[in-house]
């Protein structure tokens, strides 16, 4: 048995004209937090779709952890959990039911385990209220102990923060680092950056059902060009050391502040420049990449037109940020 | 495999019972026995041109067997369209399916858990429109000998006893459109369309039959299978028309469950 937690090859799914998903290759490794990153109708629930074999393929093989779910069928998702798009229950049974007919469904001793998934997503004291009634927020977190009933190894989750108010996407946060810390691997769909940015370690960016960009996190930033927002005591005489300095790009003042790109390096190598300078900083804030502009980063070269990123989910995604 | 698919059954039964449009089915399946018996007791007049329409007066036993005609029209198929066409469906349209195709059990095991508490449901029904029919029937008519279709007596208990055998053989057919309903729940994907779509196939069975030139299509007609029963009211029992009914019913229920269950297997859950 393989002991790669995830591994899709090749992995198409045409509908239609439309190709939702386009020759994706995805390594999840054991331990890995991995952000499935992309805007809205990138491909990720349908990958994610064909990963737990509820859709077919068109082309292409997944293994988790070896073993085909799209041949196998739920005997492949052995050790493997998780929930597409908003997670669904039987609105007219309680909480405490529907998790207790998943456990009947998962065989072994699950049913054991669904006082503990109750509690761990702090439902416990709702748990015999019909799921009908439920918030959007407690249905994900159901969706949550409705996965943890198995025991999973893997968990894939599609855009488990999606809806939430920012308490609830905290918390949802705190969740999925600590069961990660416990061990579990996790593959996390979303379209937030900062959602990923928390939590993942690595990421796959997909447009238009491609990967862009695969690998870590750490090494996308640093690469990507950032911008920065400066405060001197003098921001004339600071903006000439900017310009003078290697590595950044566009300064110029823009109310109180100068903003400019740069990349992190460049950065730490102008706070010298301006205390040489003998210029006092008082505030330095980097300006967060958004997933918008990281998708520019990585289709370099082109401008804004010829990326068919439409502008209104530009603007939903940089909302978010 | 087995106990995987009566896990399942356990479960769609439960969700059943926590379900409304359950119990309209079976309100129906009571109350149209006891608005009949009713109507009886109050009014001199029977049921004309209807097998054992003649007795309803002499023996509480007529009673069921006159509504086992009535209810093949149209009730029973539409209680059972009610739920079979619903129950795979519903769960599509409600993203469920999703939920639990993604735990433990195969698809076919969910499928045929599916089935069985189909035609569970479906027995349930018949069950309790038979119990209200002989129960109320006997209090209007008395729980008296019946006279069968061969014009011979025979005694109250052994009435009783073809009368539960009748309904046991009306279930052939019944199951049959069970069946059916299922299938087209599953291939439709939508609740309405598979109840609706389950009782207009019902019909169009029942218009081919008088249709002028296909006369002899009427024996392997699911709907003709309606009438089977009446063979064990027979002296001696006629099993011929319930041996045919066997075989005619396998012959539209068998493919049917097929077909739903290969469509189950091989189609893509991308709802919800
Ligand atoms: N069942 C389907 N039938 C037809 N097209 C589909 C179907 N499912 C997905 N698609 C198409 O495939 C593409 C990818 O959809 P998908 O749901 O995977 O995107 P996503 O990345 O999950 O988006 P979102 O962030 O909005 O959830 C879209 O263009 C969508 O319209
Ligand atoms: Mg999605």
């Amino acid at each position: 048995m393989s002991q790669t937690p995830v591994e899709a090859r090749g992995l198409v799914k045409q509908y239609g004209r439309i190709t939702a998903v386009d020759h994706v290759d995805l390594t999840v490794n054991r331990g890995d937090v991995y952000g499935f990153l992309g805007p809205n109708g990138a491909g990720k629930t349908t990958t994610l779709r064909m990963m737990l074999g509820l859709i077919f393929p068109t082309a292409g093989t997944v293994r988790l952890f070896g073993r085909d779910p799209i041949a196998e069928g739920a005997a492949a998702l052995d050790g493997v959990a998780g929930f597409v798009e908003a997670p669904q229950f039987y609105p007219y049974l309680t909480a405490r039911k529907n998790l207790q007919m998943m456990a009947a469904y998962d065989g072994g001793d699950a049913s054991s385990r669904v006082e503990e998934s109750l509690k761990s997503v702090e439902l416990t004291g709702r748990a015999d209220d019909k799921v009908g009634g439920y918030s959007h927020g407690m249905r994900q977190r159901l969706g949550i102990a409705a996965a943890l009933l198995r025991q999973p190894k893997l968990l894939l989750l599609d855009e488990p923060a999606t809806g939430l108010d920012p308490g609830g996407m905290r918390d949802m946060r705190v969740l999925i680092r600590r069961l990660a810390d416990d061990g579990m691997t996790v593959l996390l769909s979303s379209h937030l950056l900062a959602e990923v940015e928390e939590l993942c370690d690595r990421v796959a960016i997909v447009r238009a059902g491609r990967i862009v960009y695969e690998g870590a996190l750490i090494d996308l930033k640093a690469s990507a060009k950032s911008a920065y927002r400066l405060r001197t005591t003098d921001n004339a005489k600071a903006l000439k050391v900017c310009e003078a300095q290697a590595g950044i790009a566009s300064a110029r003042i823009e109310g109180a502040a100068i903003r400019m790109e740069a990349n992190e390096s460049a950065m730490g190598e102008l706070s010298v420049a301006l205390i040489e300078a003998s210029l006092q900083i008082i505030a330095l804030m980097p300006e967060t990449a958004t997933l918008e502009d990281l998708f520019f980063h990585l289709t370099e070269g082109s401008t804004p037109g010829e990326i068919d990123f439409p502008a209104t989910q530009a603007s939903v995604v940089g909302e978010h940020l | 495999m087995s106990s995987g698919v009566l896990t399942v059954y356990r479960w769609e039964l439960r969700k059943l019972i926590a379900l409304k449009r359950t119990y309209l089915g079976l309100l129906a399946a009571a109350a149209v026995p006891l608005a009949f018996t009713i109507t009886l007791a109050l009014r001199s007049g029977q049921p004309k041109d209807v097998p054992f329409g003649s007795y309803v007066h002499q023996s509480g036993l007529a009673i069921p067997l006159v509504l086992l005609t009535f209810a093949s029209a149209f009730l029973l198929p539409l209680i059972t369209a009610l739920v079979a066409g619903d129950i795979v469906a519903s769960e599509d349209q409600n993203g469920t399916l999703k939920t639990i195709m993604t735990r433990s059990l195969q698809r076919g095991q969910i499928f045929f858990g599916k089935v069985l508490a189909a035609l569970t449901y479906t027995l349930a029904s018949m069950l309790l429109l038979g119990g209200v029919a002989i129960i109320a029937g006997s209090m209007v008519s008395g729980f008296h000998s019946l006279t069968t279709l061969s014009g011979t007596t025979v005694s109250a208990v052994a009435g009783l006893g073809l009368v539960l055998a009748s309904f046991g053989v009306y279930l052939i057919p019944l199951f049959a459109v069970a069946l059916i309903g299922v299938m087209l729940s599953t291939v439709t994907r939508n609740s309405a369309a598979a109840v609706v779509g389950t009782l207009v196939s019902v019909l169009l069975i029942e218009l081919i039959g008088i249709l002028p030139g296909l006369e002899w299509l009427q024996p392997y007609l699911l709907t003709r299978q309606f009438d089977a029963w009446q063979g064990l009211l027979r002296q001696p029992i006629d099993w011929a028309p319930i041996t045919h009914a066997a075989w005619v019913c396998a012959l539209y229920g068998i493919p049917s469950v097929i077909a739903g269950y290969l469509v189950f297997l091989r189609r893509d859950v991308a709802g919800g």
